[in-house]
């Protein structure tokens, strides 16, 4: 199951947004996945559960976008929706067709919680 | 970020990726960020530092993948055998486990070095990395990499090859490439292998099968061939000839589908 792997990409890459804003911690990952990405979303929400804690955000939420499947026709132009394991123009049938949409798995957006302000001052360091 | 080479890249979609993300709004409390990079960032960062590694010394590398059995270590043997006098090749060996592989490409005279990964299904930018600096590049003109025998997860991670090659035998049902469409979409060549077998069985149909790789957008050469038989195997090798004259003719070779999607590749046409 190589969604574990790539969940602990994205939460390497969220440690280091967080740390480059210096935040508290991750309310909200917000991601792209496509239906031809080669990642089962179900798959990456189940890691993403077992893999927060252990990289310091028990309380981050994933949110997972889908993302449509769609070509267009270098024959006859037409954008048409299509299936996995038939990327064919909806108008002309013709497999000659570049896909637009639909094999996205990009990180989008995170909401960061920022520094409490009674954990930013000196006294942190005092208690 | 390499420590053994210390040599610098600029991944190509580094315009698009602020490794700190932007800033879009603040609300009480929290900030929200805009990334819109891959979620294997990392590892294409380290992909784009291998093909950097390959182009400087001049070396074609090839990424082939299968369900287990399927003939890739066999194929690698034979086309050694034939081809060892007019190219100087290596091998990166993918298993999960064994040494076993590495130890046949070896017993015909070439480079070969074996990556065990354990318990991971697929091999990554890092691992090859740590494989092709056990390699001297400068004595190679390909390097084939063997990725570890799984039709899914390797159809994620780019390794920094420049072509992806599948093969699918003949006793695995031709319907293959419609069940498994994100490796066979992102196939550059279809090796349809055990060509032998063909007359024992009857439901194997090379057309179909080459119908269900152009089902999904994919014009990729589909060749049919046995690795126990030489004179099947001239179209593939005429194939490797022409990739290697490609990659010396362009130094921005890559698989045709990138693993991450058209939105981060899609430069300066939105
Ligand atoms: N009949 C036949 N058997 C083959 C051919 N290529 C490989 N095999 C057999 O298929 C099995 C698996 O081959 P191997 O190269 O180890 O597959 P890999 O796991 O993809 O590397 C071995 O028993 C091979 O001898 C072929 O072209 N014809
Ligand atoms: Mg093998
Ligand atoms: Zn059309
Ligand atoms: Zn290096």
């Amino acid at each position: 199951m190589h969604e574990l792997a790539i969940c602990q990409s994205l939460l390497d890459q969220a440690r280091q947004i967080v740390d480059a804003h210096d935040a508290n911690g991750i309310e909200r990952i917000i991601v792209q996945i496509g239906p031809l990405s080669g990642v089962e979303a179900p798959l990456l929400a189940q890691a993403f559960s077992i893999a927060r804690s252990a990289a310091g955000f028990p309380n981050a939420e994933l949110e997972i976008e889908t993302s449509p499947i769609q070509v267009r026709c270098q024959q006859c132009g037409t954008t048409s929706a299509a299936r996995v394991n038939a990327l064919l123009c909806g108008s002309c049938q013709s497999w000659k067709v570049d896909l637009i949409s639909g094999d996205e798995m990009i990180l989008k957006s995170l909401i960061l919680t920022e520094q409490p302000a009674s954990l930013s001052g000196p006294l942190t360091r005092a208690g | 970020m390499c420590e053994t080479c210390g040599c610098t890249i600029t991944p190509g979609n580094a315009h698009l990726v602020a490794d700190q993300g932007r800033l879009s709004h603040t609300k009480d409390g929290t900030k929200s960020i805009e990334v819109l990079s891959s979620l294997l960032h990392e590892n294409n960062h380290m992909a784009a530092h291998n093909r950097e590694h390959f182009n400087r010394h001049n070396v074609l590398a090839l990424n082939l993948m299968s369900s287990p059995g399927s003939g890739k270590t066999a194929l690698l043997e034979s086309t050694i055998k034939a081809l060892k006098s007019r190219y100087r090749i290596g091998v990166i060996e993918g298993d999960l486990e064994t040494e076993n592989d590495a130890m046949r490409i070896r017993a015909h005279g070439v480079p070969a070095v074996q990556i065990t990964t354990g318990q991971a299904c697929h091999l990554d930018a890092h691992m090859v990395h740590d494989a092709l600096h056990e390699l001297d590049l400068d004595s190679l003109d390909i390097v084939f990499i063997e990725n570890v025998g799984n039709l899914v997860c390797p159809a994620s991670f780019d390794l920094g090859h420049h072509a992806n090659i599948t093969l699918l035998s003949v006793t695995e049902g031709d319907d293959k490439p419609a069940k498994y469409p994100v490796m066979f979409r992102g196939s550059d060549l279809v090796l349809l292998t055990k060509s032998d077998l063909l007359e024992f069985l009857d439901d194997f149909d090379t057309q179909k099968a080459e119908t269900h790789v152009r089902n999904l957008a994919n014009s990729a050469p589909v060749l049919t061939l046995s690795a126990r038989r030489e004179d099947t195997l001239g179209p593939w090798f005429n194939w490797l000839g022409e990739m290697v004259e490609a990659r010396q003719n362009a130094q921005n070779l890559t698989p045709t589908i990138q693993p991450d999607g058209i939105a981060l590749h899609r430069v300066g046409s939105s």
